[in-house]
Parts: structure tokens; C-alpha cells; sequence
């Protein structure tokens, strides 16, 4: 019994560690941004761009580079994957789903700076600037297309398994009352699901601002960003800041803040994106409950 | 008789209001249909549904063969026999349901009112407007009570006040008087014996001709179950009813006819055919059947 | 109910005529449609990516494929070869398979088998849900800060395992939950046929649940590793190299471990941010080769899923 006694505690010790990580994660960021809280001049959080070394911290540029880019993927990603999703749940033969399913998840499975390539060196070039003639290669509107892109997978994942959890009975009770298929889907199954239906998209959206490489490839802004609301300008994100933040060589002079702006905007990022899953849990909770 | 006619060739729906001599809540009307008459004047009347030779296959499966048999209007016709021995598939045929199965396939012939069911030019949806189905479990939507009644109406495009179409039909399945001032509730909140009864309010709601029922209060407990025989005998002077039961004594008290299936045993392939042994008035078949295989089963030797 | 309703009109013809009528679907057809082409579009993108970088590539394979693959970090495009990110990738695979797998699988177990159903196994419960969606980035400042700052004298500040090790933690919540999730698939007759005849609980997990929810395991970890193979993000923060990196070292030379290195992804970052368009070429092979660890990886869990959901047919 000693023994068992042992691996008992092994098996909570390793339990334990995740807790560890979230701690020594908020205190990662607490740390270092309470720095930069402290010492930053207030003003300079509301300039005309986001140049740290030069100690221009004007924070909503990072914000609405990241509502542009995550804006721009959830219209790429919420209807392709809704639809895909529909679709697979819905109207696909099982024959026809064990072929598609597997290539949404060669998607899902396609690492980030691949995308980030592919939206400059492709979608750039060959689509946008022949759409948009004069615009740059390094545009917020390319990253944002490569980062929703990256999103379909997911929201197409978590869509179909809210569909697929409404209850068959309630689509032949529809039928059977002389409803098409198509009223079906959309004025029963889609209702019955939107719990599941919305979490997925929180879920995206949160994915969507926490992505880093395809905005950091694809949408320039290396080297700070003015404030700017255009699509087709180049553009940064808050994690795209940070990565450039910490890609940059760091014995610069005069840019003492400009290392602890960085875990500043990391502890925004972090709040925001733990704020938006908790509110999707929230609703995959209510989905459960009612079946 | 002067039958009353809006017109063979008319397109549009008629209104659930405007026929002043129905007033829903009032119970005995009577219809004059061409070709058709009520119960109680002892003519006699074409059957509702004629089945002859049907058999239904799942795939390769044979599920059920060579069902031959009619039913009425205005009675209610049972099918009992012990389980899987094709009484649901046989009742899914009646309004196209087993549509719905990518393997399911039939042959032999189901006429309603002489016109073959599954001919190709028939469009399924229109089948189940006149034909409506109550299943085993309750299947509310997930809605308010008045929407889960108006959704059929609202998708047939039957015009009309959806308030007074509503009201009657929770009326007819005698739910109105408990959800009257609840009708903005979600419907999941209600009882199991409530939502069967709002399950038939909504079937009626788009004023079916026939109401097939799929063992409607297996789920339910003896009070619910009680509650939902008398409906069906209250409302079957208004449609035709079929209904699957295990439960024999339900059979015997609430129907006009039955017919008891049982199954064949293929030792070859080790699966079971559902096969139709003998279909009667209910009085026959409880106290006089001819088959041995029937008197087995109602009177309780085995199944 | 209404008198005069059609519905009710049962001669033949009648009949006949309203169930016949109806029409095309076109609301229907037009909705499929646009599904369908939900689907489309998303296939075709893919596979537009997937040909256009494999094509890239082309040139890069058939004319210096062995100095490719040998090569470090140059600053001209004929010399520059992937090897010390296939390094720096295969260290940080490594760790996540000796450092991630255990814990991962460990803390599974523990909040499956022996967790009572307190407040505290469901507040690590929801701990490691949320640690599931928090941003890689945020997993480098934790890397920054730990590994490379207060860890610095084990690690060697901005080193191969520091990158590896905050790689292995931002993975390991993924292993958790799938792991997890395979373990609660185990029906619970194997338990207790397994308590019945006696063993204690550790036995009955290792010689019964284990071994049945070993293929869902494996496939947690193997879409683990395929993830980790795939960042980029934390190692930024961690100080991966961006330029030219000295170390010479050989694959699997361990004093690489705390020296400055580079990955994969990271190479695939440099090259893809160069002016000079013969490192198109370049990026994309680098690319050829990470997609085909990843799409290997990824396509050996789902093969591994669908294999273990036909086993167990429910």
C-alpha cells in the first residue's frame, strides 16, 4: 500500500505543475509590465504610433491592428467553416465526410509561418495587388486573410460537433410536419445549436488575436507601425509588437522602457484572450445542459 | 349530401378562422367532404390508406414482407406485436419518413386515397402536411411553447391568425388550459405527459389528415399514458389514426381495428423479417383471433 | 379545425394534385450550393498552398539537395542549408516527448483514476482548459522569464533547451486533455472486473486502462509534437537566432543544449522576411521539409484515431 501511496503523489505532483504554469505565467507578465506601469509617461500611451525605442507607446495603434486582422479572418473564417461545417454535419454522405474531415485537419495541422509565407509570397502578389493595383506586398488585409484562413479548421471543427449534438429526433419531428430540409437546418437544427455555434466563434476570435507569425511575416511593420485604420497599409497586432519587440537587439540605448512594453502588452493580450475563453466556456456549458 | 367545395382546383390554403361554424373548443363538427362522409350515418367509405404487398428493405436487409391491409377513416388502427418485428418501419412508410434513411427501399404499393405514395412525382413534404407523426419520445423543439405550435403552420404557409391556430390546437390535445399563460415558456420545461400532448397539439397544428402515432406513451408514466388514450379517442372523430403499441391492453382499449405482427427467423442469414399475421376489428382479435400465433400473443403466452 | 380545408378533399385526383405539387426547391438547391462551396473554396485554398511551396521547392531539392540539408545559416542563398534548424527542432521534439509525455499522461491519470471530484481536480481542471488558449506568445515571456532569466545558470540563458523546454509547456495542456479524454473512454466494467479480482488501483491503471486508452494517448501526443514542431512564436521571444549561428554542433550533440540555437519555423521566418528573391526558393523548400515532418505526424494521429474508433465500436 506504501507503493500506491507513492504513485498517488507522483500522479498529483504532475497535476500540480499546471497550476505552477498558470502562476509563474501571470507573474511572468505582472512583473515586468508593473515596470513599465510604473515608470511609463502617460502620455506617451496616446502618440501617433507604436514606436518603443523611441518611446512611443501609443497603445491603440496595437489594438486596432489587432481588431483589423482578427476583423478581416473571422469574414474569411466564420463562412467557410459555418458552412463546411453545416455542410459536413448536415448533408454529407458518410463516404464524402471521411474525405473532407481529414483535409480540414491537414489544415488545422499546417504550422502558422507557412500561412504567414504563403499570404506574402501568394496572396499578396497574385491576388490583392491585382485587385488592389498599388498597393504594398506587406498589407494588414494579406495577414489577415492568412490568419483566417488558419481559423477555418477550428471553427469548422467546433461548429459541426454543435450540430451534430442536436438530437436527430428533433429533425424528424420537423420533417415529419412537412419541413424541407433546408427550413430544417435553419430554423431548427442551426437554433438548437447556436450555444455551440457561438462558442466556436469566441474560440476563433480568440485564436485569431493571439496569432503572431502570419502578421509578423506578412504584414510588415517592423519596425513600429503609425496609427493607421487601412487594410492595405502595413500594419502590427500586439503580438506581432511583441515578437518584434524581442527579435530586435536588445542594448539600445535610451529604450529602457521599451523591453518591459513588451510583457505590458502581453498581460493585455493575456487578459483579453482569457477573458473571450472564458465566456465561450461559458457557452459550451449552456449546450450541455440542455441535452 | 351537398358536399362543400372551395374548389377542386384551388391553391391557396384556406384560413383556420374564417369558416364560421368551427369553433375548436366546441368538440362535434361535422365535415362534408366529396366522396366522403362522416362516420355516423352508416355508409360505407373508400379506406384512407391501401396497402398490398409492401416490403421494406434496409440495404439488402429485408425488415419487413408482403404486408397487405387497409385502413379507415376516422378509426384508430393499431399494429401490436412484440418488438422488432417492423410495426415502426411499416408505419414510417405511410408518410415517407424512412425517406430519411439513405438505405431504406420499398416495394409493393401504398395508396392514400388511391394515389401511390411513392410515386415519383409525389413530393414527400406535401405527404407529411396531411399526414402528421408523433414519436415515442417527446420532441419539443427547443423553443417557446407557441413556437414550437406555430413552426408548422408557418412553414406550410397556412394563413391565418397564428394566435387563434395555436390556441386550438393545444385546445384539441387538451393542453391549453395548463400552458395558457405560459405559452412564451420554453417548452422544455414542461412535463414528460406535457410534451407528448404539445407534440400532437403540434402535429394538429397544420390540420393533418391522418396522425400516425410511434408508441406515443412508452415514454410516459400510466397517468400520462391514460390522459393521451382519452385524446385519441376524443380527437379520432376529426382524423384517422394509427398507432404502434407494445402495449396490448392500449391496443384493446383504444382502437377499432388491429393488426399483429410478429417475425420470421431466417436461420440462413441470422436475421429476423417482419411479416403481418392477421389484421381484424380489435374485439376480434382480443377475444376471437384466427390465428394461433395472435391468440399466443393476446393472450400473453409469449411477447 | 377548418371545414372547407383542401386537405380534406379525398377523391383521387384531388389528391393527386396536392400531393404533386411543390415545385423545385430552389431555396434548397441554393443553400446546398452554397455549402458546397463553403467546402470548395476551403480545399481549394490548401491546395493551392501546397502546390505553389512544393513547386517552389522544386529547384532547390534538384540541384543541392544533400547541401541543403547540410548546411547552416548563410547570408548567401547557395550556401544556406537548414541543418542547424533541423537541430534546434529535433531537441525541442525530444523534450516534448521526455518531458511533456510523462507529466502530461501523469496529470491525465491523476485527473481521471485518482481525483476525487473536489474543488481542487476541478479548478485544475479548468486551469488546464484555459491554459490551452492562451497565445503562444504569452508561453515566450514565460520562457523569457524563467528559462532564460531566473533558470539561467541550468540553461545557459538563451539556449536550445530553454526554447525546448517552454515549447514542451505550452504543448502540454493539449497532451492533458487528450489524454484525459482517452482515459474517460475506458468503460468502467474493465475497472471494475479488474478491482473484483483484487488488484490495487495502480495495477488496475496500468494493466487495464492503460493499455486501452494507449492508442488515444498516442494520438494526443503525436498531434502534440506535430504542434510543437510548428511554433515560432515562443522561440522569438526566447532568443532563437536569427542570423548566423557558430555552433557546428552535430545532431545530437548535447552541448548544444545550452548554447544559442535556432528551429525550423524560425528559419522559415528569416528567410521568408529576406529582400533577396533567390531565398524564395529557399523558404519554400525549408518549408517542404517541416510540412513533411508535421503532415507525417498529423496524419499518423488521425490514422491512429479512426483505427481505434472502428476497434471500439460503441
Amino acid at each position: 500500500m506504501r507503493k500506491e501511496g507513492v504513485i498517488r503523489v507522483i500522479f498529483f505532483a504532475a497535476a500540480l505543475i499546471s497550476i505552477v504554469i498558470s502562476v509563474l505565467i501571470v507573474f511572468s507578465l505582472v512583473r515586468e509590465a508593473w515596470t513599465f506601469i510604473s515608470k511609463v509617461e502617460w502620455a506617451t500611451l496616446w502618440s501617433t504610433g507604436w514606436f518603443p525605442r523611441r518611446n512611443l507607446f501609443d497603445v491603440k495603434t496595437l489594438f486596432v491592428g489587432t481588431l483589423i486582422t482578427t476583423a478581416i479572418a473571422m469574414i474569411v473564417a466564420a463562412p467557410l467553416g459555418l458552412g463546411a461545417a453545416v455542410y459536413l454535419s448536415e448533408y454529407a454522405r458518410p463516404g464524402l465526410r471521411k474525405v473532407l474531415k481529414p483535409m480540414l485537419e491537414i489544415l488545422a495541422g499546417i504550422p502558422s509561418v507557412v500561412l504567414g509565407f504563403f499570404a506574402l509570397t501568394f496572396i499578396a502578389p497574385e491576388i490583392l495587388q491585382k485587385i488592389f493595383t498599388g498597393s504594398p506586398q506587406s498589407t494588414l488585409l494579406a495577414a489577415g486573410i492568412g490568419v483566417g484562413i488558419l481559423t477555418i479548421p477550428l471553427v469548422a471543427a467546433i461548429g459541426e460537433d454543435a450540430l451534430r449534438s442536436v438530437p436527430t429526433t428533433l429533425r424528424e419531428a420537423s420533417a415529419g410536419m412537412g419541413a424541407r430540409k433546408v427550413t430544417t437546418t435553419i430554423k431548427v437544427v442551426i437554433p438548437a445549436a447556436i450555444s455551440g455555434l457561438v462558442a466556436a466563434f469566441i474560440v476563433a476570435i480568440s485564436r485569431a488575436i493571439g496569432e503572431t507569425m502570419v502578421v509578423f511575416i506578412a504584414a510588415g511593420g517592423s519596425g513600429g507601425s503609425l496609427f493607421s485604420t487601412a487594410a492595405l497599409e502595413p500594419g502590427t497586432t500586439m503580438t506581432a509588437a511583441m515578437a518584434t519587440q524581442a527579435a530586435g537587439s536588445d542594448a539600445v540605448a535610451g529604450a529602457e522602457l521599451a523591453f518591459a512594453s513588451l510583457f505590458f502588452v502581453g498581460l493585455l493580450l493575456f487578459l483579453v484572450t482569457f477573458g473571450l475563453n472564458l465566456i465561450a466556456g461559458r457557452f459550451v456549458r449552456s449546450v450541455r445542459q440542455q441535452y | 349530401m351537398p358536399p362543400s367545395e372551395t374548389g377542386a382546383q384551388s391553391t391557396s390554403q384556406p384560413s383556420h378562422g374564417t369558416a364560421t361554424e368551427t369553433n375548436p373548443s366546441h368538440g362535434a363538427e361535422v365535415r362534408f367532404v366529396p366522396g366522403h362522409t362522416a362516420d355516423n350515418d352508416g355508409q360505407p367509405h373508400p379506406p384512407v390508406f391501401r396497402v398490398k404487398d409492401l416490403n421494406v428493405f434496409y440495404g439488402d436487409f429485408l425488415a419487413v414482407r408482403d404486408v397487405t391491409l387497409e385502413v379507415d377513416a376516422h378509426q384508430v388502427t393499431a399494429f401490436i406485436g412484440p418488438s422488432g418485428c417492423g410495426k415502426t418501419t411499416v408505419l414510417r412508410c405511410f408518410n415517407r419518413m424512412n425517406d430519411l434513411i439513405d438505405s431504406a427501399r420499398v416495394e409493393g404499393t401504398l395508396d392514400y386515397h388511391g394515389v401511390d405514395l411513392y410515386d415519383p412525382q409525389v413530393n414527400p413534404v406535401e405527404v407529411r402536411r396531411r399526414i402528421g407523426m408523433v414519436f415515442q419520445k417527446p420532441n419539443p423543439f427547443p423553443k417557446s411553447i407557441y413556437d414550437n405550435i406555430a413552426f408548422g403552420p408557418k412553414v406550410a404557409s397556412i394563413e391565418g391568425d397564428m394566435d387563434e391556430i395555436v390556441e386550438g390546437s393545444l385546445k384539441r390535445a387538451g393542453l391549453w388550459d395548463e400552458v395558457k399563460n405560459r405559452l412564451k415558456d420554453s417548452a422544455m420545461g414542461l412535463s414528460g405527459g406535457q410534451q407528448q400532448r404539445l407534440c400532437i397539439a403540434r402535429a394538429l397544428a397544420v390540420d393533418p389528415e391522418v396522425i400516425l402515432m410511434d408508441e406515443p406513451c412508452s415514454a410516459l408514466d400510466p397517468i400520462a399514458t391514460g390522459r393521451i388514450e382519452d385524446l385519441m379517442d376524443e380527437i379520432k372523430e376529426h382524423y384517422t389514426i394509427v398507432i404502434v403499441t407494445h402495449n396490448m391492453q392500449q391496443a384493446a382499449r383504444v382502437s377499432d381495428r388491429t393488426a399483429f405482427f410478429t417475425a420470421e427467423v431466417n436461420e440462413v442469414s441470422d436475421t429476423r423479417t417482419g411479416i403481418l399475421v392477421e389484421y381484424d376489428t380489435t374485439e376480434q382479435m382480443f377475444s376471437n383471433p384466427s390465428d394461433e400465433r395472435t391468440e399466443n400473443y393476446v393472450t400473453g403466452r409469449f411477447g | 379545425m377548418a371545414l372547407t380545408s383542401p386537405l380534406h378533399l379525398t377523391t383521387t385526383d384531388a389528391v393527386r394534385q396536392n400531393l404533386t405539387r411543390g415545385g423545385s426547391d430552389t431555396k434548397g438547391i441554393v443553400f446546398r450550393t452554397l455549402l458546397q462551396l463553403a467546402l470548395l473554396i476551403t480545399i481549394v485554398v490548401l491546395f493551392v498552398l501546397l502546390l505553389d511551396i512544393i513547386t517552389g521547392s522544386i529547384s532547390v531539392f534538384t540541384s543541392r539537395f544533400q547541401g541543403f540539408m547540410s548546411a547552416g545559416l548563410q547570408s548567401q542563398p547557395e550556401e544556406a542549408g537548414v541543418f542547424q534548424g533541423l537541430r534546434g527542432s529535433f531537441w525541442i521534439g525530444m523534450t516534448v516527448v521526455l518531458v511533456t509525455f510523462p507529466i502530461g499522461v501523469g496529470s491525465a491519470i491523476y485527473l481521471e483514476e485518482y481525483a476525487r471530484n473536489s474543488r481542487l481536480s476541478r479548478f485544475i481542471d479548468l486551469n488546464i482548459r484555459n491554459l490551452a488558449g492562451v497565445p503562444s506568445v504569452v508561453y515566450g515571456i514565460l520562457g523569457l522569464t524563467i528559462m532564460v532569466g531566473t533558470l539561467e545558470r541550468i540553461t545557459g540563458g538563451r539556449s536550445t533547451i530553454s526554447g525546448a523546454l517552454t515549447i514542451a509547456i505550452l504543448v502540454l495542456p493539449i497532451v492533458i486533455i487528450t489524454g484525459a479524454e482517452a482515459i474517460r473512454a475506458v468503460p468502467d466494467s474493465l475497472r471494475e472486473a479488474g478491482y473484483g479480482v483484487g488488484a490495487t488501483k495502480w495495477e488496475v491503471v496500468r494493466s487495464h486502462v492503460l493499455p486501452y486508452a494507449a492508442p488515444g494517448i498516442l494520438t494526443g501526443t503525436v498531434l502534440s509534437l506535430a504542434r510543437a514542431l510548428g511554433e515560432a512564436a515562443p522561440l522569438i521571444l526566447v532568443g532563437a537566432v536569427t542570423g548566423r549561428l557558430a555552433s557546428q554542433a552535430g545532431m545530437l550533440d548535447t552541448s548544444q543544449l545550452t548554447d544559442r540555437f535556432t528551429a525550423m519555423p524560425i528559419v522559415i521566418t528569416q528567410w521568408a522576411s529576406q529582400p533577396n528573391p533567390d531565398f524564395r526558393a529557399l523558404t519554400s523548400a525549408a518549408i517542404v521539409v517541416l510540412l513533411a515532418v508535421v503532415l507525417i505526424a498529423n496524419t499518423a494521429a488521425i490514422l491512429l484515431r479512426n483505427h481505434y474508433e472502428k476497434k471500439r465500436v460503441r
